[in-house]
Protein backbone atom coordinates (compact mmCIF):
# COMPACT_ATOMS: atom_id res chain seq x y z
CA UNK A 1 0.00 0.00 0.00
CA UNK A 2 1.74 3.31 -0.87
CA UNK A 3 0.65 6.65 0.35
CA UNK A 4 -1.40 8.26 -2.43
CA UNK A 5 -2.68 12.03 -2.38
CA UNK A 6 -6.24 10.89 -1.47
CA UNK A 7 -4.75 7.98 1.16
CA UNK A 8 -5.17 9.33 4.69
CA UNK A 9 -1.18 9.38 6.38
CA UNK A 10 -2.77 7.70 9.72
CA UNK A 11 -5.67 5.58 9.34
CA UNK A 12 -6.98 4.28 12.84
CA UNK A 13 -9.34 1.42 12.89
CA UNK A 14 -11.37 -0.28 15.57
CA UNK A 15 -8.24 0.76 17.88
CA UNK A 16 -8.21 -0.88 21.31
CA UNK A 17 -6.08 -0.41 24.01
CA UNK A 18 -6.33 -1.99 27.63
CA UNK A 19 -3.72 -1.36 30.51
CA UNK A 20 -4.59 -5.15 32.81
CA UNK A 21 -8.56 -5.01 33.79
CA UNK A 22 -8.59 -1.26 32.19
CA UNK A 23 -9.71 -0.89 28.81
CA UNK A 24 -8.85 3.00 28.21
CA UNK A 25 -9.51 2.47 24.81
CA UNK A 26 -12.84 1.56 23.27
CA UNK A 27 -12.73 1.11 19.53
CA UNK A 28 -11.31 4.41 18.04
CA UNK A 29 -11.58 5.07 14.14
CA UNK A 30 -10.08 7.75 12.74
CA UNK A 31 -8.47 8.87 9.36
CA UNK A 32 -5.72 11.82 9.30
CA UNK A 33 -5.57 13.41 6.30
CA UNK A 34 -2.08 14.66 4.67
CA UNK A 35 -2.05 18.27 5.78
CA UNK A 36 -4.55 18.20 8.10
CA UNK A 37 -4.28 19.31 11.70
CA UNK A 38 -6.74 17.29 13.87
CA UNK A 39 -6.55 18.10 17.55
CA UNK A 40 -7.81 16.09 20.21
CA UNK A 41 -9.77 17.25 23.60
CA UNK A 42 -11.40 15.39 26.57
CA UNK A 43 -10.84 15.08 29.94
CA UNK A 44 -7.81 13.85 32.00
CA UNK A 45 -8.17 9.83 31.96
CA UNK A 46 -10.56 9.93 28.48
CA UNK A 47 -7.30 7.84 26.75
CA UNK A 48 -6.58 10.68 24.56
CA UNK A 49 -2.75 10.48 25.26
CA UNK A 50 -2.96 6.49 24.97
CA UNK A 51 -4.68 6.86 21.32
CA UNK A 52 -1.81 9.10 20.38
CA UNK A 53 0.88 7.08 21.43
CA UNK A 54 -0.40 4.20 19.82
CA UNK A 55 0.10 5.80 17.14
CA UNK A 56 3.93 5.30 16.56
CA UNK A 57 3.38 2.09 18.99
CA UNK A 58 5.32 3.73 22.30
CA UNK A 59 2.00 1.56 23.32
CA UNK A 60 1.15 -1.67 21.93
CA UNK A 61 -2.26 -1.53 21.35
CA UNK A 62 -4.74 -4.60 22.15
CA UNK A 63 -6.82 -4.62 19.39
CA UNK A 64 -7.53 -3.15 16.06
CA UNK A 65 -4.93 -1.46 13.33
CA UNK A 66 -3.05 1.52 13.02
CA UNK A 67 -1.73 2.49 9.65
CA UNK A 68 0.89 5.08 9.45
CA UNK A 69 1.52 6.16 5.78
CA UNK A 70 1.61 2.99 4.62
CA UNK A 71 3.06 1.21 7.49
CA UNK A 72 0.82 -0.89 9.17
CA UNK A 73 2.30 -0.57 13.04
CA UNK A 74 0.36 -2.89 14.19
CA UNK A 75 1.28 -5.86 11.99
CA UNK A 76 3.41 -7.98 14.31
CA UNK A 77 6.20 -8.16 11.44
CA UNK A 78 6.13 -4.79 10.90
CA UNK A 79 10.00 -3.23 11.26
CA UNK A 80 8.80 -0.66 14.05
CA UNK A 81 12.11 1.21 13.75
CA UNK A 82 11.46 2.25 9.62
CA UNK A 83 7.82 2.83 10.77
CA UNK A 84 8.37 5.41 13.40
CA UNK A 85 10.31 7.46 10.64
CA UNK A 86 6.85 8.21 9.90
CA UNK A 87 5.93 10.05 12.56
CA UNK A 88 7.46 12.39 15.04
CA UNK A 89 6.45 12.81 18.42
CA UNK A 90 6.66 15.86 21.04
CA UNK A 91 6.38 15.09 24.57
CA UNK A 92 4.48 16.88 27.51
CA UNK A 93 7.73 16.41 29.10
CA UNK A 94 10.48 17.74 26.23
CA UNK A 95 11.94 14.93 26.77
CA UNK A 96 15.47 16.18 25.41
CA UNK A 97 18.61 14.32 25.99
CA UNK A 98 20.00 15.59 29.04
CA UNK A 99 23.71 14.71 28.19
CA UNK A 100 24.01 16.65 24.43
CA UNK A 101 23.10 20.03 23.33
CA UNK A 102 20.90 20.94 21.35
CA UNK A 103 22.74 20.96 17.88
CA UNK A 104 23.70 17.05 19.14
CA UNK A 105 19.89 16.16 20.02
CA UNK A 106 18.82 17.49 16.61
CA UNK A 107 21.45 15.59 14.90
CA UNK A 108 21.88 12.23 16.86
CA UNK A 109 19.30 10.21 14.94
CA UNK A 110 19.36 12.15 11.70
CA UNK A 111 23.24 10.55 12.06
CA UNK A 112 22.23 6.88 13.57
CA UNK A 113 19.36 6.31 12.42
CA UNK A 114 19.07 7.99 8.46
CA UNK A 115 22.52 7.51 7.82
CA UNK A 116 23.17 11.40 7.44
CA UNK A 117 26.69 12.98 7.47
CA UNK A 118 27.42 15.03 10.38
CA UNK A 119 27.32 18.47 8.24
CA UNK A 120 24.22 16.86 6.29
CA UNK A 121 22.64 16.72 9.47
CA UNK A 122 23.67 19.86 11.33
CA UNK A 123 22.72 21.94 8.02
CA UNK A 124 19.21 20.35 8.74
CA UNK A 125 19.36 20.96 12.37
CA UNK A 126 19.93 24.73 12.13
CA UNK A 127 17.30 25.13 9.54
CA UNK A 128 15.26 23.34 11.70
CA UNK A 129 16.29 25.74 14.83
CA UNK A 130 15.83 28.50 13.05
CA UNK A 131 12.07 27.59 12.21
CA UNK A 132 11.41 27.50 15.92
CA UNK A 133 13.50 30.76 16.25
CA UNK A 134 16.09 29.24 18.83
CA UNK A 135 19.09 29.37 16.35
CA UNK A 136 21.36 31.01 18.87
CA UNK A 137 20.99 28.02 21.37
CA UNK A 138 22.80 25.41 18.82
CA UNK A 139 25.22 24.95 21.53
CA UNK A 140 23.39 25.10 24.91
CA UNK A 141 22.58 22.44 27.05
CA UNK A 142 19.06 21.42 27.86
CA UNK A 143 18.67 22.16 31.28
CA UNK A 144 20.17 25.89 30.33
CA UNK A 145 17.21 26.34 28.57
CA UNK A 146 13.79 27.38 29.98
CA UNK A 147 10.76 24.93 29.24
CA UNK A 148 9.54 26.76 26.67
CA UNK A 149 12.77 26.82 24.63
CA UNK A 150 13.46 23.13 25.34
CA UNK A 151 10.27 22.75 23.94
CA UNK A 152 10.68 24.30 20.86
CA UNK A 153 13.63 22.53 20.42
CA UNK A 154 12.09 19.31 21.08
CA UNK A 155 9.78 20.39 18.02
CA UNK A 156 12.88 21.34 15.75
CA UNK A 157 14.00 17.31 16.97
CA UNK A 158 10.93 15.81 15.39
CA UNK A 159 10.96 17.83 12.33
CA UNK A 160 14.48 17.12 11.82
CA UNK A 161 13.99 13.74 10.93
CA UNK A 162 10.77 14.96 7.71
CA UNK A 163 7.94 13.17 9.48
CA UNK A 164 4.88 12.31 7.65
CA UNK A 165 2.53 13.39 10.48
CA UNK A 166 3.81 15.33 13.96
CA UNK A 167 2.04 13.96 17.13
CA UNK A 168 1.94 16.31 19.89
CA UNK A 169 1.31 14.80 23.53
CA UNK A 170 -0.02 17.96 25.54
CA UNK A 171 3.15 20.20 24.44
CA UNK A 172 1.99 23.04 26.92
CA UNK A 173 0.83 21.79 29.76
CA UNK A 174 4.29 21.20 31.55
CA UNK A 175 5.03 25.01 30.70
CA UNK A 176 4.83 28.22 32.96
CA UNK A 177 1.52 30.07 31.92
CA UNK A 178 3.62 33.12 30.21
CA UNK A 179 5.62 30.54 27.72
CA UNK A 180 3.08 28.59 26.38
CA UNK A 181 2.66 31.23 23.62
CA UNK A 182 6.01 30.89 22.68
CA UNK A 183 5.17 27.12 21.66
CA UNK A 184 1.75 27.62 20.21
CA UNK A 185 3.27 30.18 17.43
CA UNK A 186 5.27 27.10 16.42
CA UNK A 187 2.82 24.91 15.95
CA UNK A 188 0.68 27.24 14.42
CA UNK A 189 3.50 28.02 12.17
CA UNK A 190 3.61 23.93 10.99
CA UNK A 191 0.21 24.28 10.51
CA UNK A 192 0.15 27.15 8.04
CA UNK A 193 3.19 25.55 6.33
CA UNK A 194 0.74 22.20 5.53
CA UNK A 195 2.50 19.97 8.22
CA UNK A 196 -0.23 17.49 9.28
CA UNK A 197 -0.74 17.47 13.06
CA UNK A 198 -2.06 15.28 15.48
CA UNK A 199 -2.58 17.52 18.63
CA UNK A 200 -3.78 16.15 22.22
CA UNK A 201 -4.13 19.78 24.07
CA UNK A 202 -6.02 21.58 26.80
CA UNK A 203 -5.95 24.31 24.56
CA UNK A 204 -9.09 25.06 23.65
CA UNK A 205 -8.40 28.30 21.65
CA UNK A 206 -5.83 27.04 20.18
CA UNK A 207 -7.55 23.99 18.84
CA UNK A 208 -10.62 26.69 17.67
CA UNK A 209 -7.90 28.59 15.87
CA UNK A 210 -5.79 26.04 14.26
CA UNK A 211 -7.64 22.16 13.91
CA UNK A 212 -9.31 21.43 10.84
CA UNK A 213 -10.96 18.99 12.84
CA UNK A 214 -11.14 18.12 16.58
CA UNK A 215 -12.37 15.43 18.38
CA UNK A 216 -13.61 15.13 21.38
CA UNK A 217 -12.48 11.82 23.50
CA UNK A 218 -14.30 10.74 26.68
CA UNK A 219 -14.10 7.40 28.27
CA UNK A 220 -12.05 5.99 25.45
CA UNK A 221 -14.39 6.42 22.49
CA UNK A 222 -14.87 9.50 19.58
CA UNK A 223 -18.18 10.98 21.80
CA UNK A 224 -17.90 13.98 18.76
CA UNK A 225 -16.05 15.09 16.18
CA UNK A 226 -16.36 17.86 13.34
CA UNK A 227 -14.61 21.76 12.53
CA UNK A 228 -14.03 23.74 15.78
CA UNK A 229 -17.07 26.00 15.07
CA UNK A 230 -19.25 23.15 15.36
CA UNK A 231 -17.44 21.02 18.35
CA UNK A 232 -16.48 24.03 20.52
CA UNK A 233 -18.63 26.65 19.00
CA UNK A 234 -21.64 24.42 19.51
CA UNK A 235 -21.26 20.72 20.71
CA UNK A 236 -24.09 18.89 20.24
CA UNK A 237 -23.66 16.16 23.25
CA UNK A 238 -24.29 16.98 26.12
CA UNK A 239 -20.71 15.72 27.37
CA UNK A 240 -19.15 17.73 25.31
CA UNK A 241 -20.62 20.84 26.25
CA UNK A 242 -20.22 20.12 30.18
CA UNK A 243 -16.50 19.44 29.47
CA UNK A 244 -16.06 22.65 27.34
CA UNK A 245 -17.84 24.57 30.28
CA UNK A 246 -15.23 23.33 32.87
CA UNK A 247 -12.63 24.06 30.81
CA UNK A 248 -13.33 27.49 29.20
CA UNK A 249 -14.51 28.55 32.77
CA UNK A 250 -11.81 27.84 35.53
CA UNK A 251 -9.35 29.34 32.93
CA UNK A 252 -8.69 30.12 29.34
CA UNK A 253 -6.16 27.89 29.41
CA UNK A 254 -6.63 24.57 31.31
CA UNK A 255 -3.86 23.06 33.62
CA UNK A 256 -1.75 20.70 33.24
CA UNK A 257 -2.79 16.94 33.53
CA UNK B 1 15.97 20.96 88.53
CA UNK B 2 14.30 20.66 84.94
CA UNK B 3 16.47 22.06 82.51
CA UNK B 4 15.43 22.87 78.58
CA UNK B 5 16.02 20.68 75.69
CA UNK B 6 18.88 23.15 74.88
CA UNK B 7 20.47 23.22 77.88
CA UNK B 8 20.17 19.27 77.82
CA UNK B 9 21.73 18.98 74.36
CA UNK B 10 24.76 21.24 75.65
CA UNK B 11 25.39 19.24 78.94
CA UNK B 12 24.84 15.98 76.59
CA UNK B 13 27.49 17.39 73.88
CA UNK B 14 30.12 18.61 76.84
CA UNK B 15 30.02 14.75 78.42
CA UNK B 16 31.06 13.53 74.84
CA UNK B 17 34.18 15.75 74.69
CA UNK B 18 35.25 15.08 78.30
CA UNK B 19 35.14 11.20 77.35
CA UNK B 20 36.89 12.12 74.20
CA UNK B 21 39.65 14.18 75.99
CA UNK B 22 40.38 11.55 78.78
CA UNK B 23 40.49 8.62 75.96
CA UNK B 24 43.30 10.80 73.99
CA UNK B 25 45.07 11.48 77.55
CA UNK B 26 45.15 8.08 78.68
CA UNK B 27 46.45 6.69 75.47
CA UNK B 28 49.19 9.47 75.18
CA UNK B 29 50.28 8.92 79.09
CA UNK B 30 50.51 5.04 78.78
CA UNK B 31 52.13 4.80 75.36
CA UNK B 32 55.63 4.47 74.91
CA UNK B 33 56.33 7.30 72.01
CA UNK B 34 60.01 6.54 72.04
CA UNK B 35 59.02 2.96 70.86
CA UNK B 36 56.61 4.32 68.52
CA UNK B 37 58.83 6.99 66.91
CA UNK B 38 61.83 4.13 66.57
CA UNK B 39 59.02 2.22 65.00
CA UNK B 40 57.02 4.03 63.17
CA UNK B 41 59.13 7.01 62.07
CA UNK B 42 62.42 5.99 61.41
CA UNK B 43 63.53 7.89 58.36
CA UNK B 44 66.77 6.12 58.03
CA UNK B 45 64.60 2.94 57.02
CA UNK B 46 62.63 4.98 55.13
CA UNK B 47 64.75 5.95 53.08
CA UNK B 48 66.34 2.73 52.47
CA UNK B 49 62.80 2.14 50.97
CA UNK B 50 63.34 4.80 48.21
CA UNK B 51 62.69 5.33 45.79
CA UNK B 52 61.37 1.64 45.23
CA UNK B 53 58.36 1.72 46.91
CA UNK B 54 57.15 4.69 44.20
CA UNK B 55 58.52 3.42 41.04
CA UNK B 56 58.03 -0.37 41.84
CA UNK B 57 55.40 -0.69 44.28
CA UNK B 58 53.35 2.20 43.88
CA UNK B 59 53.77 2.10 40.32
CA UNK B 60 52.55 -2.11 40.04
CA UNK B 61 49.42 -1.56 42.52
CA UNK B 62 48.13 1.66 39.83
CA UNK B 63 49.20 -1.05 37.17
CA UNK B 64 47.44 -4.12 38.90
CA UNK B 65 44.36 -2.14 40.02
CA UNK B 66 44.04 -0.14 36.17
CA UNK B 67 44.34 -3.93 34.45
CA UNK B 68 41.34 -5.12 36.61
CA UNK B 69 39.23 -1.85 36.80
CA UNK B 70 39.45 -1.66 33.10
CA UNK B 71 38.04 -5.94 32.30
CA UNK B 72 35.87 -5.69 35.20
CA UNK B 73 34.32 -2.39 33.73
CA UNK B 74 33.93 -3.75 30.23
CA UNK B 75 32.72 -6.89 31.58
CA UNK B 76 30.19 -4.98 34.39
CA UNK B 77 28.83 -3.36 31.30
CA UNK B 78 27.94 -6.38 29.71
CA UNK B 79 26.44 -7.96 32.90
CA UNK B 80 24.41 -5.23 33.41
CA UNK B 81 22.75 -4.75 29.67
CA UNK B 82 22.17 -8.80 30.25
CA UNK B 83 20.36 -8.40 33.68
CA UNK B 84 18.25 -6.72 32.07
CA UNK B 85 18.00 -8.27 29.04
CA UNK B 86 14.45 -9.71 28.30
CA UNK B 87 16.24 -13.01 27.22
CA UNK B 88 15.55 -14.80 30.07
CA UNK B 89 18.90 -16.98 29.22
CA UNK B 90 21.07 -13.62 29.63
CA UNK B 91 19.43 -12.16 33.08
CA UNK B 92 19.77 -15.58 34.51
CA UNK B 93 23.06 -16.18 33.88
CA UNK B 94 24.66 -12.49 34.87
CA UNK B 95 22.71 -13.08 38.22
CA UNK B 96 24.35 -16.11 38.74
CA UNK B 97 27.14 -14.73 37.84
CA UNK B 98 26.97 -11.93 39.89
CA UNK B 99 26.14 -13.59 43.01
CA UNK B 100 28.57 -15.77 42.36
CA UNK B 101 31.62 -13.56 42.40
CA UNK B 102 29.63 -10.99 44.54
CA UNK B 103 30.00 -13.54 47.62
CA UNK B 104 33.04 -14.84 47.18
CA UNK B 105 36.37 -13.47 48.97
CA UNK B 106 38.47 -12.03 46.60
CA UNK B 107 41.15 -14.59 47.85
CA UNK B 108 39.39 -17.20 46.63
CA UNK B 109 39.25 -15.71 43.33
CA UNK B 110 42.74 -15.50 43.08
CA UNK B 111 43.52 -18.69 44.21
CA UNK B 112 40.92 -19.81 41.46
CA UNK B 113 42.60 -17.95 38.72
CA UNK B 114 46.45 -18.76 40.34
CA UNK B 115 45.69 -22.55 40.88
CA UNK B 116 42.73 -24.09 39.29
CA UNK B 117 43.52 -22.78 35.71
CA UNK B 118 46.93 -23.93 35.40
CA UNK B 119 46.01 -27.11 36.49
CA UNK B 120 42.70 -27.29 34.10
CA UNK B 121 44.48 -26.33 31.10
CA UNK B 122 48.19 -27.29 31.64
CA UNK B 123 49.55 -23.48 31.61
CA UNK B 124 50.37 -20.95 33.72
CA UNK B 125 48.52 -17.95 32.44
CA UNK B 126 50.75 -14.43 32.53
CA UNK B 127 50.99 -12.87 35.72
CA UNK B 128 49.56 -9.60 34.70
CA UNK B 129 46.81 -11.46 32.96
CA UNK B 130 46.30 -13.54 36.12
CA UNK B 131 45.79 -10.64 38.03
CA UNK B 132 43.71 -8.69 35.56
CA UNK B 133 41.42 -11.59 35.19
CA UNK B 134 40.91 -12.16 38.91
CA UNK B 135 40.85 -8.36 39.68
CA UNK B 136 38.08 -8.23 36.65
CA UNK B 137 36.28 -10.89 37.90
CA UNK B 138 35.66 -9.42 41.14
CA UNK B 139 35.40 -5.91 40.20
CA UNK B 140 32.56 -6.65 37.21
CA UNK B 141 30.47 -8.43 39.74
CA UNK B 142 29.98 -4.88 42.03
CA UNK B 143 30.28 -2.51 38.87
CA UNK B 144 27.68 -4.38 36.77
CA UNK B 145 25.02 -4.17 39.89
CA UNK B 146 26.03 -0.65 39.82
CA UNK B 147 25.53 -0.21 36.87
CA UNK B 148 22.18 -1.21 36.22
CA UNK B 149 21.02 0.55 38.69
CA UNK B 150 22.44 3.67 36.71
CA UNK B 151 20.72 2.33 33.42
CA UNK B 152 17.38 1.94 35.59
CA UNK B 153 17.81 5.66 37.14
CA UNK B 154 17.37 7.06 33.29
CA UNK B 155 14.34 8.14 32.98
CA UNK B 156 11.66 6.62 30.66
CA UNK B 157 11.07 9.27 28.90
CA UNK B 158 14.64 9.59 27.19
CA UNK B 159 14.02 5.76 25.70
CA UNK B 160 10.25 7.05 24.37
CA UNK B 161 11.97 10.35 22.96
CA UNK B 162 14.98 7.93 21.26
CA UNK B 163 12.33 5.23 20.26
CA UNK B 164 9.71 8.33 18.68
CA UNK B 165 12.85 9.51 16.30
CA UNK B 166 13.20 5.77 15.22
CA UNK B 167 16.29 4.95 17.22
CA UNK B 168 16.53 0.51 17.49
CA UNK B 169 16.84 -0.59 20.84
CA UNK B 170 20.52 -1.10 20.42
CA UNK B 171 21.44 2.45 19.00
CA UNK B 172 18.81 3.82 22.03
CA UNK B 173 20.98 2.15 24.70
CA UNK B 174 24.36 2.73 23.24
CA UNK B 175 23.56 6.42 22.22
CA UNK B 176 21.23 7.62 24.99
CA UNK B 177 20.70 5.26 27.83
CA UNK B 178 24.30 4.27 28.52
CA UNK B 179 25.87 7.65 28.17
CA UNK B 180 23.50 9.24 31.11
CA UNK B 181 23.81 5.79 33.02
CA UNK B 182 27.67 6.84 33.07
CA UNK B 183 26.64 10.03 34.54
CA UNK B 184 24.81 8.58 37.19
CA UNK B 185 27.42 5.86 38.13
CA UNK B 186 30.62 7.48 38.19
CA UNK B 187 30.89 8.41 41.92
CA UNK B 188 29.66 5.05 42.73
CA UNK B 189 31.92 3.61 40.26
CA UNK B 190 34.91 5.57 42.15
CA UNK B 191 33.91 3.66 45.22
CA UNK B 192 34.59 0.02 43.21
CA UNK B 193 37.69 1.48 42.12
CA UNK B 194 39.19 2.26 45.40
CA UNK B 195 37.80 -1.10 46.64
CA UNK B 196 40.13 -3.07 43.78
CA UNK B 197 43.43 -0.79 44.50
CA UNK B 198 43.16 -2.45 48.06
CA UNK B 199 42.18 -5.73 46.99
CA UNK B 200 45.04 -5.59 44.05
CA UNK B 201 47.25 -6.41 47.57
CA UNK B 202 45.89 -10.09 46.71
CA UNK B 203 48.10 -10.17 43.68
CA UNK B 204 50.76 -11.29 46.35
CA UNK B 205 49.71 -14.67 45.95
CA UNK B 206 50.31 -15.57 42.21
CA UNK B 207 54.07 -15.11 43.88
CA UNK B 208 56.23 -11.89 42.84
CA UNK B 209 59.77 -11.06 41.66
CA UNK B 210 61.26 -8.00 43.51
CA UNK B 211 59.96 -6.01 40.67
CA UNK B 212 56.51 -7.67 40.81
CA UNK B 213 55.35 -6.32 44.53
CA UNK B 214 53.11 -3.94 44.96
CA UNK B 215 52.53 -1.93 48.14
CA UNK B 216 51.16 -4.50 50.50
CA UNK B 217 53.63 -6.76 49.52
CA UNK B 218 56.73 -4.62 49.28
CA UNK B 219 55.64 -2.84 52.77
CA UNK B 220 55.78 -6.83 54.09
CA UNK B 221 59.14 -7.81 53.13
CA UNK B 222 60.34 -4.42 54.12
CA UNK B 223 58.76 -4.75 57.75
CA UNK B 224 60.93 -8.26 58.01
CA UNK B 225 63.95 -7.12 56.39
CA UNK B 226 64.19 -3.48 58.44
CA UNK B 227 62.72 -4.90 61.41
CA UNK B 228 60.72 -1.71 61.69
CA UNK B 229 57.15 -0.65 61.52
CA UNK B 230 58.10 2.70 59.18
CA UNK B 231 57.36 0.64 55.97
CA UNK B 232 54.14 0.35 56.93
CA UNK B 233 53.60 3.64 57.68
CA UNK B 234 55.29 4.79 54.28
CA UNK B 235 53.10 2.12 52.54
CA UNK B 236 49.81 3.10 54.05
CA UNK B 237 50.17 6.43 53.24
CA UNK B 238 51.24 5.37 49.19
CA UNK B 239 47.41 4.36 49.35
CA UNK B 240 46.50 7.40 50.95
CA UNK B 241 47.78 9.04 47.93
CA UNK B 242 45.58 7.07 44.98
CA UNK B 243 42.67 6.87 47.17
CA UNK B 244 42.23 10.64 48.14
CA UNK B 245 42.36 12.26 44.87
CA UNK B 246 40.27 9.48 43.83
CA UNK B 247 37.80 10.36 46.73
CA UNK B 248 37.72 13.69 45.64
CA UNK B 249 36.94 13.25 42.24
CA UNK B 250 34.24 10.92 42.71
CA UNK B 251 32.93 14.14 45.05
CA UNK B 252 33.38 16.51 42.34
CA UNK B 253 31.98 14.85 39.61
CA UNK B 254 29.43 13.98 41.83
CA UNK B 255 28.42 17.68 42.78
CA UNK B 256 28.86 18.31 38.81
CA UNK B 257 26.28 15.28 37.68
CA UNK B 258 24.63 15.08 40.78
CA UNK B 259 20.89 15.74 38.84
CA UNK B 260 22.13 14.01 36.45
CA UNK B 261 21.59 16.42 34.50
CA UNK B 262 17.80 16.49 34.13
CA UNK B 263 16.18 19.17 32.20
CA UNK B 264 15.12 22.28 34.34
CA UNK B 265 11.71 22.13 34.26
CA UNK B 266 11.42 18.54 33.54
CA UNK B 267 10.59 18.06 37.45
CA UNK B 268 7.30 15.96 37.47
Amino acid sequence: MTAGTTEPIVRISDLHKSFGANEVLRGIDLDVARGEVVCVIGPSGSGKSTLLRCVNLLEVPTGGTVVVNGHEMTDPDVDIDAARRSTGMVFQQFNLFSHLSVLDNLTIAQRRVLGRSRAEAEERARANLARVGISEKENAQPGQLSGGQQQRVAIARALSMDPAVMLFDEPTSALDPELVGDVLDVMRGLADDGMTMLVVTHEIQFAREVADRVLFIDGGVIVEQGPPADVIGNPREERTRSFLARVLHTAPRAAGG
Amino acid sequence: MALTRRQRAKAWRGVQYAIVVVVVLVAAFTADWSQIGRSFFNVQVALNLMPEVFTIALKNTITYTALGFGLGFALGLVLALMRLSSVAVYRIVAAAYIEFFRGLPALLVFIGVGVAVPLAFGTILDRNLSIMIALGLVGSAYMAETIRAGIQAVPRGQVEAAQSLAMSPTKTMSFIVVPQAFRIVLPPLTNELILLTKDSSLAFFLGSTLEQQELAQFGRTALNQERSLTPVLLVGLCYLIITLPLGYLARRLERRYGSAGMPKGAEV
